[in-house]
């Protein structure tokens, strides 16, 4: 999907994406390092089950929506990466109580 | 500048840390108001000077003058007294001044006297079929990318839309080293004459020199198609392709990794429609702009706006916007009395028509088409509830109706962005419909919250004995 100019320096931060081991550039958000990872689809929709990717960055769309450490429908856009985080792509809608 | 502590009162509450926020918020605590500053991302800047603290991009060049104009302010900010709370988001605020936030998975209330909203534009609906695929983004989102994370989209890459920042974005991934298989251009030819009664202005502007630049660059190095009438994006589970038809010629489709869409950006109107603020549809900029006073003062004692949320004026004018509003504020609050503050105005007046010298020239230029507001068919409208245009046009050739009773036949606008991805497009399709003017057809009804919060979130909030005595069972 994306990919990383050689400005952006050494990836220290390590996450699981769907029990994937992805590399992170600290302070930067899930989003961008799922984008850079290869990851477009972030979830399936809760109507249709279509899969969605993030379409704004900038937290408006609510498309880019994954369960980040077992809470669900997190905006990945949003939140940045911290060692050692989980995050898992979401299918449909967010279980009550998740 | 922050504090780790929110404390349960304060003067003024600044909402958002673009450049109208973070000039605001530095005026106001500079003449001594107690003031707080909510903003949902990581790092000031808003998202005309995203990441502008902290961006990986090595080379300034990328991202151009314009960007770095915002380190100025942004080293004010840091070393204003205002309290900067970042990653909190606003999912209430009251015109009596409460405001409900969330922050850092915790949410809390807190009251302020006034509130300045500051909380910017977002990229208008372009509704083409597909633009739900993953791999269909905003041009402005892969600039965000850009800005903070120094990536830039990977394979083929196709830019589509209208407007000025279309042409910025486009020059600068250029610069970054990024590519793009075809940008295709949606600007009506119709436009030019219609804008060239603004001429005038826009020739004494600043926007002239940098908007010529901009466009002479990109096309020296990009395949740039013009006056496109019909665009479309295909694929499964992921865009895999662009088709597009110019004026008079064929269809072309083009193998496509990312489709990029822009056409102009509209105020980010939800919080300030929840509180209550009275808003107008203006035809110039095709959307609702909420009725304001030379203070950025709304309907609405308490509540200022400034900013892109005033009305689309770019990030200069945000400035003088905050900057005027927090004057007004501190007049208000009894901080300055009222020569004084037409004192210190008078320069950010005079800045703020400087600003806006040259845009009503652009407004008309760029002016996006009716064929790619106004969709038909399968085309989603409602990306959340997944409603199509067709969907929207029989409800509305039904019966007289209007956004909301469409939320109760449709769920149009009731998923998580609460009608930010689709509201101006159901407002003109049913103006349209109607034969109307969007000004009679209204905007959704919003209501906090604003953003989407649990109920275990609302109900881990601190209660008063009343609050307790009013649910329980005797």
């Amino acid at each position: 999907m994306f990919r990383r100019l050689p400005d952006a320096p050494v990836l220290t931060v390590s996450i699981a994406v769907d029990g994937l081991e992805v590399s992170a550039r600290a302070g930067e958000t899930v989003a961008a390092a799922l984008l850079a990872a290869g990851f477009g689809a972030f979830r399936t929709t809760g109507v249709s089950g279509a899969s969605r990717g993030p379409y704004c960055m900038m937290g408006v769309c609510f498309d880019c929506l994954v369960a980040i450490d077992g809470v669900g429908s997190r905006q990945a856009c949003l939140v940045q990466v911290r060692e050692g985080m989980r995050v898992e792509t979401q299918r449909g809608r967010r279980p009550v109580g998740s | 500048m922050s504090g780790p502590l929110i404390k349960d009162r304060y003067e003024l509450a600044v909402i958002g840390a673009g450049p109208a926020g973070m000039a605001a918020a530095i005026t106001a605590a500079e003449i001594g108001v107690d003031t707080i500053v909510l903003d949902e991302q990581a790092t000031p800047g808003g998202q005309i000077y995203r990441a502008i603290g902290e961006t990986p991009l090595r080379d300034p060049a990328i991202l151009g003058e314009a960007y770095w104009k915002g380190t100025t302010l942004l080293e004010a900010f840091h070393a204003s007294a205002a309290q900067y709370v970042p990653q909190a988001t606003v999912w209430t605020a009251s015109a009596d001044g409460e405001i409900g936030v969330s922050v850092g998975g915790s949410v809390r209330m807190l009251k302020a006297k006034r509130m300045i909203l500051a909380t910017g534009a977002l990229e208008r609906p372009f509704p083409i079929q597909g633009w739900t695929l993953p791999g269909v983004m905003t041009a402005g989102a892969a600039q965000i990318l850009l800005k903070s994370a120094a990536m830039v989209g990977n394979g083929r890459v196709v830019l589509a839309g209208t407007g000025p920042l279309l042409w910025l974005i486009a020059a600068q991934y250029l610069r970054a080293g990024g590519t793009f298989a075809a940008i295709l251009e949606t600007t009506l030819r119709g436009n030019i004459a219609r804008s060239l009664p603004f001429l005038p202005a826009f020739l004494r502007s600043s926007y002239l020199r940098e908007g010529f630049e901009l466009v002479s660059e990109v096309r020296r190095s990009a395949n740039l198609v013009r006056s496109v009438i019909a665009l479309r994006a295909g694929g499964g589970d992921r865009l895999t392709d662009v088709t597009y038809r110019t004026g008079g010629g064929l269809e072309v489709t083009v193998r496509a990794d990312m489709l990029l869409l822009h056409q102009g950006v509209v105020p980010n109107v939800n919080l300030a429609l929840a509180l209550g603020c009275q808003h107008t549809w203006n035809e110039t900029q095709l959307c609702f702009t909420p009725a304001l006073d030379a203070w950025g003062q709304s309907s609405v004692a308490t509540v200022a706006i400034a900013g892109d949320g005033a009305g689309i004026a770019g990030a200069v004018a945000a400035e003088e916007r905050g900057r005027l509003a927090a004057l007004g504020a501190a007049f208000q609050l009894g901080h300055l009395d009222k020569v004084t503050r037409d004192r210190m105005a008078a320069p950010h007046q005079g800045a703020l028509r400087q600003a806006q010298r040259g845009l009503r020239f652009l407004d008309r230029l760029f002016r996006p088409a009716k064929r790619f507001r106004l969709p038909r068919g399968q085309t989603l409208v409602c990306r959340c509830e997944e409603v199509t245009a067709r969907q929207v046009r029989d409800a509305a050739a039904m019966e007289r109706i209007g956004p909301n009773q469409l939320k109760a036949y449709l769920r149009c606008g009731m998923g998580p962005c609460q009608g930010r991805l689709c509201g101006l497009t159901v407002t003109e399709l049913l103006a349209d419909a109607h034969g109307v003017s969007p000004d009679e057809i209204g905007y959704y009804r919003l209501r906090p919250p604003v953003k989407p919060i649990t109920v275990g979130d609302l109900a881990s909030l601190p209660k008063t004995a009343a609050d307790i005595a009013a649910v329980e069972r005797s």
